[in-house]
């Protein structure tokens, strides 16, 4: 009678056992799911908002190239056709396609068809040829961002005419230039060759990939010899049960994890106020970035040095190599592979880092591509952040593309570090 | 002469020492008995001149460079008339700015003053000299080290020895610039942060209920003081930090629980990847996702069950950051788990538990020390990240614990105190540092409590 009702029960409570089984299975399942819908939302957010920044909308216009409006003949000096009146002409041209804008607030958005930049490439142009001077000329020229927001479909024109950025007589001139095949849509080169704008549609990420480049590359200058000789030392030749050694170990597995705005703290007070190094350069940047990197190539490092088999260390030295010869022939060269990769991460996280060089003044608006590690720069990540807080519609899908070229170093430095750790892997 | 032209003629100078000293060598063994003759393998003589020729010089550029701003301007001061250096430190250190702008832009002309004028060209004198001076002597200490050098090398000179005592030496400097790293931090945070409890006391910093750090223009202004109660910055920091925890701690370790007990090879191939990825966006894709996407969506969805959430709400900076810190919980707790003996395991399973069962009851007590500790790793992470709250949480100090409410963070605050021109004798900047020191000290005491309860309380099993 007891053993059946014990074997009641058991059957009884598997139910439940399994049942609760399930459950906890389940929680796992819809926990990896939640990461995983999360960053999909998040990578097809990014791509579909920045994939329409990587066009961009041109105007042609015919251009009158008067000598009367520009107040300069074909054979006058560069300088004075340095300086003619090119926004004077485009101006003309485009009231003579637009015969009768009447108002102040309606001529100053017929001027504002076409970007300010407008002016400057005519001037290249005639530069170039002074001849064109009083012929009639055909010219591509950049849409003013409104206008290129419009044309990939980013204001709707059924809302009411308050509600939006382009009135309905912009609306017409747009209607009329579409049908006349003069606005088309081409690949944006200018994110990829200019520097930072205040126009959005001259806007480029040149400047912000430059200054990550000569930040990255004083980052990795310092970091790499200083991060792989202190781990060498620690692994290889410090002394067991040394108060020192210990106190440097703690303090690197400490700074590992120190916020990284403090490090610009840091920064600011000790690099730029005490030691003067100049503000918003690659050189502070990459200074504060390789203290930020340096125990993340250590830590890497001392786990690729340990796992070099002992045996060929002793190998060496008993045949009478010393133990500098021994680290730098043989334990270094087989602990490179895992040095590199750990140095390639830690590279690429310093790449995303944002918040302490907003402390040193990466963050001023720099518009000149910078030519040396001295120069005022900023860096892509920054970038980001400045362009995310820019008000204009044509900055948000700069953001996303901007975020999509950073996250493209991103993977191109961690595929290498994937590719590394697979090609030269061994074990022993 | 610039730095550049230094910096190369200083390598040409070691290399040139380098072949000196290896010729040098062998021409000393050929005298004695052939190479045997020799202490140490020809090329760690050519070192040691090196050696002899780069240290001393590399010591005096580096001395040099860094001090030279501070001494040309000192001086510079010095030549200034009386009435100028009479003037109180502020008024000094924009007349110093001046002139050296003045300089820098290559127009002395521009300036009316002519004291002004004459400091300028001073100034620019100074700057020449230096330059100069410092290329001359470099090159000259890097000349005579060379000399030195090449006199100590003979037969019987222990080279080898000599450069692997100086590599040594040159490891463990590396190593100490953890140390410095560290020094650095608390003495740039420390001082900045006591001359700000000079002007506002420590006792409101900590304890005060109100945080306005703009100071007026006009001295009848209203709140021209500036509030320094730093505690509705700490309340809204662990506001966000909690949500954020909630979210990263049990989704973290759900999911390395399933991916180590229960996924197969294939879905664990798919997964994994989604983790190091998540792990691998930075900080500030995440703050620009927050406020575009989240915090409207938070917004909406609240506006539709008829809430009222502010547009830079608590709660999605919170939500955002909780996604952000997922991996590092997962990775942590996973190296907590595996480091559980199989055998544990697999008794537990032997006698007929099942696999939650074996998980609930016997691997998470026995991993809890590294679970315990990497959560409060994941927790000084929380309060040390900045772009995110940057992008997606308020600038204004409200004090409250509702999470649909705009709330503002310690790092908020540093970010817009520094961020901007800076004024190093005002209060407002010095706020930064005071912040700092406390969100320095925090995460400091949070990670050595993790440490040490992964140390102390983990079951040694083996």
């Amino acid at each position: 009678m007891s053993t059946i009702s014990s074997k009641q029960k058991i059957e009884a409570s598997l139910k439940k056992r399994y049942a609760r089984e399930r459950r906890f299975r389940l929680y796992g399942v819809v926990s990896i799911s939640i990461s995983s819908l999360f960053l999909m939302v998040l990578l097809f957010t990014i791509i579909s908002k920045g994939l329409p920044a990587f066009q961009q909308t041109w105007i042609n216009l015919d251009v009158t190239l008067s000598p009367a409006l520009l107040g300069v003949d074909a054979n006058a000096d560069p300088e004075a056709l340095f300086s003619a009146k090119y926004a004077k002409v485009i101006k003309a041209s485009l009231k003579e396609m637009f015969p009768g804008v009447k108002g102040r607030k309606q001529k100053r958005a017929l001027k504002n068809l076409v970007s300010n930049s407008a002016a400057w490439d005519l001037r290249d142009k005639v530069l170039e040829n002074p001849k064109l001077i009083g012929t009639t000329q055909s010219f591509w020229f950049l849409a003013k961002d409104d206008i290129d927001v419009f044309m990939k479909g980013g204001i709707d024109r059924n809302l009411p005419e308050s509600d939006r950025r382009i009135k309905d007589y912009q609306l017409e001139w747009i209607d009329k230039l579409i049908a006349e095949g003069r606005l088309e849509k081409r690949f944006n080169t200018t994110l990829f060759t200019a520097g930072d704008s205040r126009e959005p549609e001259q806007a480029g990420m040149l400047g912000a990939i430059m200054g990550s480049f000569f930040t990255m590359l004083v980052t990795l200058l310092l970091s790499f010899p200083i991060g792989v000789a202190a781990a060498a030392y620690l692994e290889e030749f410090a002394p067991q049960n040394n108060r020192w050694v210990d106190f440097i170990e703690i303090n690197i597995n400490n700074l590992a994890a120190v916020p990284s705005i403090v490090f610009g703290l840091l920064g600011l007070a000790v690099f730029i106020n005490f030691f003067g190094v100049p503000r918003s350069t690659p050189l502070v940047g990459g200074l504060v970035l390789t203290l930020m990197t340096l125990p993340t190539i250590i830590i890497a490092s001392r786990a690729a040095i340990k796992s070099v088999p002992p045996s060929i260390k002793e190998a060496a030295i008993g045949l009478g190599a010393s133990r500098v010869q021994t680290l730098f022939h043989h334990t270094l060269p087989l602990a490179m592979p895992g040095i590199l990769t750990g140095t390639i991460i830690g590279m690429a996280q310093a790449l995303g880092e944002t918040a302490p060089l907003l402390m040193i003044g990466m963050v001023a608006f720099v518009a000149d591509v910078p030519g040396s590690i001295v120069d005022p720069a900023t860096v892509m990540p920054v970038q980001v952040y400045l362009w995310s807080d820019s008000p204009e519609r044509a900055f948000t899908e700069r953001t996303s593309a901007a975020i999509m070229i950073l996250l493209g170093f991103l993977v191109i430095m961690n595929s290498a570090a994937i590719w590394l750790r697979k090609k030269f892997e061994r074990r022993w | 002469m610039p730095i550049q032209t230094i910096l190369i003629t200083l390598v040409a100078l070691l290399l040139f020492g380098y072949f000196l000293g290896r010729k040098r060598a062998l021409r000393v063994s050929d005298k004695a008995k052939g190479n045997r003759g020799l202490h140490s393998l020809p090329a760690y003589y050519g070192y040691m001149v090196a050696i002899w020729a780069g240290i001393p010089a590399v010591i005096i550029l580096l001395l040099w460079t860094s001090f030279q701003t501070q001494i040309i301007t000192s001086l510079t001061v010095a030549s200034l008339p009386d009435i100028m250096q009479g003037q109180s430190t502020d008024q000094l250190g924009l007349t110093v700015n001046e002139i050296v702008n003045l300089a820098e832009s290559g127009d002395i002309s521009a300036e009316e003053d002519p004291a002004k004028q004459a400091a300028a060209q001073h100034y620019l004198r100074l700057k020449a000299i230096s330059s100069q001076a410092k290329a001359l002597v470099v090159v000259v200490a890097a000349l005579i080290g060379m000399l030195i050098g090449l006199r100590l090398v003979k037969a019987d000179t222990r080279a080898r020895n000599k450069v692997e005592t100086v590599i040594r030496w040159a490891m463990i400097g590396c190593a100490a610039v953890a140390i410095l790293t560290t020094i650095g931090i608390v003495f740039s945070v420390l001082f900045e942060a006591l001359r700000f409890f000079q002007s506002v006391s420590p006792f409101e910093f900590l304890f005060g209920l109100n945080w306005s750090p703009q100071t007026a223009i006009r001295a009848d202004q209203v709140g021209s003081s500036g509030a320094f109660g730093a505690v509705p910055l700490f309340v809204g920091t662990l506001l966000i930090s909690s949500i954020a925890l909630l979210i990263a701690v049990p989704l973290g370790l759900m999911s390395a629980i399933f991916l180590s007990e229960y996924a197969t090879a294939r879905v664990r191939t798919i997964a994994k990847p989604v983790l190091e990825i998540l792990a691998g966006i930075p900080t500030v894709v995440y703050g620009f996702f927050a406020a575009l996407t989240v915090a409207p969506f938070i917004r909406n969805l609240g506006e539709a069950i008829g809430l009222n959430v502010a547009s830079e709400s608590a709660l999605a900076a919170g939500l955002v950051m909780g996604i952000m810190l997922i991996p590092f919980v997962s990775s942590l707790s996973d190296d907590a788990i595996s480091a559980v003996p199989r055998a544990m395991r697999d008794g537990s399973l032997g006698l007929g538990a099942t696999r939650s069962e074996t998980i609930k009851q016997v691997m998470i007590p026995a991993a809890l020390p590294g679970i315990v500790g990497g959560i409060l790793l994941a927790a000084s992470r929380a309060i040390g990240e900045t772009m995110i709250v940057v992008m997606a949480a308020g600038l204004s100090a409200n004090l409250t614990i509702n999470p649909l409410e705009a709330v503002t963070t310690v790092t908020v605050q540093i970010v817009t105190l520094l961020t901007g021109d800076q004024e190093f004798d005002n209060p407002k900047t010095l706020a930064a540092f005071a912040l700092g020191l406390g969100l320095f000290v925090i995460t400091l005491l949070l990670n050595i409590i993790a440490l040490h309860v992964i140390r102390k309380y983990r079951e040694q099993y083996e």
